[in-house]
């Protein structure tokens, strides 16, 4: 090079490409023989996901169909990212039901906090990875959607031991 | 001698057609196979497992890519020249294809209406096709590069023609010691000289030129850590940028076209071709039309040839993906000083000891044969020893380095310019200001 960079004076087994080279080939070859590949192989076996992990939602149903949300309005208030909108509405017996419930899958992060403030244990979130879709539009999830869903819920603390003690 | 018989011209004919087919079919085949085994064994090497979907073993996956090149949309940016652009993958594809038409892939085939040499067309020029077409690539690099106005792809095909001219130097310079053991240049002449001329093969009386010219031949070929055309990390895609569907795949086709005929030119030149180790039985060549001297040709035998040709050249397949997931790229300069300083220097000397070498056992009448051989094998230790010694010492990795003492000569010159004779104290007094 044109300029004197300056360069360390190293032992021979330090800076000789020759040796260097001979040596990663001995490791690369080791690691191509090695039976063992640390991949899932995605589509056809499954990962194990943590008890806690947090994926789409979905609404708890009673058993006559209806959901358990009676409409509180503490989900919306607490979502960081304002992602549920719910309007709330009552019926002849007094009983408050979600007119319309929709969460914006979107612009949710997926935090847990509804399901944490439920006071009914209506809203979860679950273990759902798999939410691919092809428009926009089909990502804010409406009250149907969100009872139609079956996957398991997220697990945001041991259930004999709610208080953690 | 065993005379089998000359091939009528009509027989001929049909058996030259079929051999062009054969060795184009299966040329192709292997370079859709590669595509393959690269990304496997990139993702072995990587603890991965590679491509393994489509098709058993995902063995089907050329296929999904080359069904997915054909439909993807081609592209030509609007400041291109079309013509060139055009072109380029041709130029480039087209010699690629062609260069396995002098490698002999099996020892002759006796069929009912004659013998035929299991060579495509054995031209009395051999190497020199080979070295003539290989650089006739790099015009396809070059015109890719530059009619595609995009300065990445400009700058990938300068390097391109850099490298290519650099290297094909001591690529030439290195094939000096085989003609001169072999006595000539077609690749007939130098299988038959490992076989019986000196029933060695070639790689070990002439090991340094197999040293060099492998290393020649990944600068050729542009494979890591030679990939100074195509550099990734550095120019986008190298001369390659611009280009989209087929047109990008015919490139890719011409580099593994390119890395099948050179690991096929490597094993004929230096590992014997379609000789099988250890065995004469299948030391035979062809003298004159239908006829054949030493061993007697039949078909099992030149499919066992065909078979030990194969597993030598899938061998230098593997090497080079072993050395490209394994070996970092080069700086530029680090090319330039590896190909001009080091390989061409020594492949001349290599020429001038090996001549000596032939001179002087000459002179001493020891006949051409397996002593001959060993001989220069013995030269050849010394030689290779002695180059891999200075290779090894040779800081390649780490630039220009200069001694404490230059560094303090320099630095000290450094003071003098920044502070200025005339405007600085007299010299050896110490500024007051210090």
């Amino acid at each position: 090079m044109a300029i004197g960079v300056k360069v360390v004076r190293r032992p021979v087994e330090n800076t000789s490409y020759l040796r260097a080279t001979l040596k990663g080939m001995a490791l690369t070859f080791r690691h191509l023989v090695r039976p063992h590949k640390p991949v899932l192989e995605y589509p056809d076996v499954k990962p194990e996901l943590a008890p806690r992990w947090r994926g789409t939602h979905r609404m708890a149903v009673h058993a006559d169909g209806r959901p358990k949300c009676v409409a509180c309005g503490l989900c919306p208030t607490i979502c960081p990212s304002n992602c549920i909108r719910l309007v709330p509405g009552e019926d002849d017996q007094g009983n408050r039901y979600p007119i319309v419930y929709e969460i914006d899958e979107f612009r949710c992060i997926f935090c847990g906090m509804c399901q944490e403030v439920c006071p009914v244990e209506a809203i979860h979130v679950g273990q759902d990875y798999e939410n691919a879709e092809f428009t926009r539009e089909r990502f804010v999830y409406d009250l149907d959607r969100l009872m139609a869903q079956d996957h398991p819920v997220t697990a945001l603390w041991d259930p004999e031991d709610p208080l953690g003690q | 001698m065993h005379e089998v018989g000359a091939l009528g011209p009509t027989a001929w004919l049909i058996a030259a057609v079929l051999k062009v087919i054969l060795v184009f079919t299966v040329t192709l085949t292997f370079v859709a196979l590669w595509t393959w085994l690269e990304r496997r064994v990139a993702g072995w090497i990587q603890d991965r497992l590679g491509p393994n979907r489509v098709g058993p073993f995902g063995l089907l996956q050329p296929v999904a890519d080359g069904l997915k090149n054909i439909l993807k949309e081609e592209t030509y940016p609007g400041a291109a020249s079309r013509f060139y652009f055009v072109a380029a993958p041709m130029l480039a594809l087209t010699p690629a294809m062609m260069t396995m038409a002098v490698v002999p892939f099996a020892a002759p085939l006796p069929t009912p209406w004659g013998l035929v040499d299991m060579i495509v067309a054995d031209a009395p020029i051999g190497v020199l096709y080979v070295l003539a077409l290989t650089s006739l690539g790099v015009y396809g690099i070059v015109m890719a590069g530059w009619s595609s106005n995009n300065k990445y792809a400009l700058l990938g095909g300068l390097r391109g023609s850099a490298q290519m001219v650099s290297y094909e130097v001591a690529m030439g310079m290195s094939l000096v010691p085989v003609f001169m053991l072999a006595g000539n240049v077609t690749l007939t002449q130098v299988v038959w000289t490992q076989q019986e001329g000196l029933g060695l093969w070639l790689a070990l009386p002439l090991g340094l030129s197999f040293v060099i010219f492998i290393i020649a031949a990944f600068a050729e070929t542009n494979r890591l850590p030679f990939d100074m055309p195509e550099a990734e990390s550095e120019l986008v895609a190298g001369y390659h940028t611009e280009y989209s569907s087929m047109k990008f795949s015919m490139f890719m086709i011409a580099e593994y076209a390119n890395l099948t005929t050179s690991s096929a030119v490597m094993a004929t030149l230096f590992f014997g071709g379609w000789d099988i180790p250890f065995w004469s039985g299948d030391n035979m060549r062809v003298v004159s039309a239908g006829v054949v001297e030493g061993a007697a040709p039949s078909v099992l035998i030149t499919l066992l040839t065909l078979a030990a040709f194969s597993l030598k050249t899938f061998f230098f397949v593997f090497l080079f993906m072993w050395v490209r997931w394994t070996v970092p790229r080069f700086r530029y300069d680090q090319i330039m000083h590896l190909g001009w300083k080091i390989l061409l220097p020594v492949a001349l000397a290599y020429i001038a000891i090996t001549g000596t070498g032939i001179l002087v056992l000459d002179q001493m009448g020891v006949a051409y044969g397996f002593t001959f051989g060993l001989v220069l094998t013995a030269v050849n230790v010394l030689a290779t020893g002695g180059f891999l010694w200075l290779l090894d010492r040779d800081r390649v990795m780490s630039g220009s380095w200069i001694t404490q003492q230059q560094r303090q000569e320099r630095l000290a010159g450094l003071g003098r310019r920044r502070h200025g004779a005339a405007a600085g104290p007299p010299s050896g007094e110490e500024p007051a200001w210090r």
